[in-house]
């Protein structure tokens, strides 16, 4: 029964914009967060003294304290944005095909 | 001296489960019995016990057992995550790690919380979609399933196996520190409540009880760090200067140490911690305990931000315990080292800002994350023998519910025999290249199946066996022949294979030798397997035909 169910759904328009919006958001929030943390490991293996600069002279904190915990809180945030995205935007297109491939 | 400290940090933080192998290193002496910790453990697990018995009258079919009949919702099931990668060793080890070198730490928790957003966007819809109990049945969902299911199986119980053993080790050296009990009684009673709380409450109550511990072990956590701000009247600048002034590294700890220092190692382990975690059997499961693929997305989003909370904590206790430790002759020993490891500093300070009756309850934490940990690890382990071995591969997928639940369950105990018995056996024994090689394993046998079922239709059963064995035996191979096994623990001078984290290279062994043999694969059957991707796709993408959450008892 599924089998036909499918088969419908792969007719509609709908279906191909849901999997490529949803691939979009996907593919470009994970390469997002793959960049940053690949070029984190990168300073750290190749300009190490550049981390351990202080934030402004006088201070003790270095530049490397709030990357590392900007890098913490962007990973949280992405995964609102998505979540986000995906509770109205994709669930709705999904809704949608969903009630018309039973009709 | 730092490699060796790397990796030992590595292995302990491990996700979830990090063994609190080695929270505590070699030998440790007993201390003298801590009654607060006592009480207050005991007051933990009657409590889950209670829970347990809650949960097993609620437990009937195989979906509450396995999946708590789909009924958790995102934000339990974020904290349950959440409570699967805090593990004892990560709370003590990451801290310890502070402690030690201070801005290293936080290098090694950025690590381990990157792979959940990962997850996140990939994985977690589309694993719920298509699975029902196990990781193994969206792998297996249009390749054959005998071949599959049984290497997903083993790759399954080889990470429960080594994490376990790992996990008992370190449940017996920590109680021997923290309660002052000896390391036998330790190791039995953890196997003896786990298999209570798997056998008789499944899913359920293995839930339960790893979020009332992540609630409690985030609560610890939170007023060790709000005492530490307090104490520098909440003025972060006050607390790194405090602590550079009496830390012997200076300055030095306010910057990357060098624990990661070549970029090959360095990418190297960023791709076991990816990879491997999206890989992990116990922790993979617990997509499956929500309702739909929005509570699956959800369950991540709390997840992250609770383990991103964390380790934001874990780096204010280290520091805090730098100021108000370090220099406290209470918590030294003679030779002004910390009085069972740098591991112990939050425990230390937990002592240091709270008092005795403080320092029980963290110490209770403490052990009830393993205990947490170990519970979610067995029932993946029983999962893959009942669900995956027994009903999938013996009985063809035609196995009685109620069959299916008792094969479980006796897996459950004999797996709990074997842990404790391992547990005693290993006490002597080095542990901790076992997570590294636990998570290696996921990372390159787990994962690139599971992927690749999800996302590439010209996989075949072929070429995911071919592959993911590859990826199985290379991982197991190189670890062996790594720095840890071939010089540490053998005693050989120079390791045959240089690096420690042998992921990049057994992943990409996998993905090639995947996709060579399934390329390559023109069998009938392999054509079959092409031609039913399209379909899974639409499930995947859509959630018609996902199994929902069951009703309600």
């Amino acid at each position: 029964m599924s089998a036909d169910l499918y088969e419908k759904v792969k007719q509609n328009p709908k279906f191909h914009q849901l999997v490529a919006r949803r691939a979009r958001w996907a593919w470009g929030l994970a390469a997002v967060i793959l960049l940053m943390y690949f070029i984190f490991i990168l300073l750290i293996a190749f300009t190490p003294q550049w981390l351990a600069e202080p934030i402004m002279s006088g201070s003790v904190i270095t530049i490397g304290i709030p990357l590392g915990l900007l890098l913490i809180i962007v990973a949280f945030v992405l995964t609102g944005i998505y979540v986000h995205k995906a509770n109205t935007d994709f669930d709705r297109i999904n809704q949608q095909i969903i009630s018309e491939t039973e009709q | 001296m730092i490699a060796r400290q790397l990796f030992f940090f590595i292995s302990l933080l491990g996700l979830s489960s990090i063994a609190a192998a080695d929270t505590v290193s070699g030998e440790v002496q007993k201390q003298p019995l801590n009654l607060p910790a006592i009480v207050m453990f005991l007051l933990f697990v009657a409590a889950t016990l209670m829970i347990t018995y809650w949960a097993a009258k609620r437990t009937r079919s195989t979906s509450d057992y396995y999946a708590a009949g789909g009924g958790i919702t995102g934000l339990q099931n974020g904290l349950a995550i959440a409570g699967d990668y805090m593990s004892a060793a990560s709370f003590l080890g990451i801290s310890g790690l502070v402690f030690l070198s201070g801005y290293d730490g936080l290098i090694y928790s950025i690590g381990f919380l990157i792979g959940w957003p990962l997850i996140l966007f990939l994985i977690a819809e589309r694993l719920r979609n298509l699975g029902r109990y196990t990781f193994a049945d969206v792998a297996s969902y249009r390749l054959a399933q005998l071949p599959i299911r049984t290497l997903s199986a083993f790759g399954a119980l080889a990470v429960v196996a080594l994490y376990l053993i790992a996990q008992m080790v370190g449940a017996g050296k920590l109680i021997q520190i923290l309660f002052g009990l000896p390391y036998e009684f330790a190791v039995v009673i953890v196997g003896v409540l786990m298999m209570l709380y798997v056998t008789f409450g499944g899913m359920i109550a293995t839930t339960w009880v790893q979020i009332i511990k992540a609630v409690l072990l985030l609560s610890g956590a939170t007023f060790i760090a709000l005492m530490v701000l307090n104490h520098v009247d909440f003025d972060l600048e006050q607390l790194f200067r405090q602590a550079i002034a009496v830390h012997d590294k200076g300055e030095a700890i306010m910057g990357p140490g060098g624990l990661v220092s070549d970029p090959v190692s360095a990418i190297s382990l960023g791709v076991a911690l990816i990879f491997g975690t999206a890989g992990l059997p116990h922790i993979l499961m617990r997509f499956f305990t929500v309702a739909d693929a929005k509570q699956a997305r959800r369950s991540v989003f709390f997840a992250t931000g609770f383990i991103g909370y964390f380790y934001m904590l874990t780096f204010i206790i280290g520091f805090g315990a730098i100021v108000l430790i370090s220099t406290n002759p209470d918590f030294l020993n003679a030779d002004g080292r910390l009085i069972g490891g740098n591991n112990m500093a939050a425990i230390h300070l937990s002592q240091a800002v709270g008092g005795d009756i403080f320092l029980g309850f963290i110490s209770a934490v403490a052990f009830a994350t393993i205990l947490a940990v170990v519970s979610g690890l067995t029932l993946a382990g029983a999962s893959a023998i009942s669900h995956d071995l027994y009903a999938s591969v013996i009985k063809k997928g035609q196995a009685a519910n109620d069959k299916e639940i008792r094969v479980s369950r006796i897996a459950t105990i004999i797996l709990g025999i074997v842990a404790i018995v391992l547990g005693i056996l290993f006490e002597k024994q080095n542990v901790a290249f076992m997570v590294g090689l636990a998570f290696a394993i996921a990372a390159s046998a787990n994962f690139p199946i599971l992927i690749l079922s999800m996302y590439w239709h010209r996989l075949t059963t072929r070429g995911a066996l071919v592959g993911g064995f590859a990826g199985l035996t290379t991982a197991i191979v190189l670890v062996i022949l790594g720095p840890i096994v071939w010089v540490d623990i053998l005693g050989n001078a120079e390791a045959v294979f240089p690096y420690k984290y042998p992921a990049l290279f057994s992943v990409l062994t996998a993905f090639v030798l995947i996709w060579l043999f399934s390329v390559t694969d023109n069998s009938e059957r392999g054509r079959k397997e092409r031609a039913l991707f399209e379909h899974q796709f639409i499930r995947s993408q859509t959630g018609i035909g996902a199994h929902g959450a069951t009703d309600k008892h």
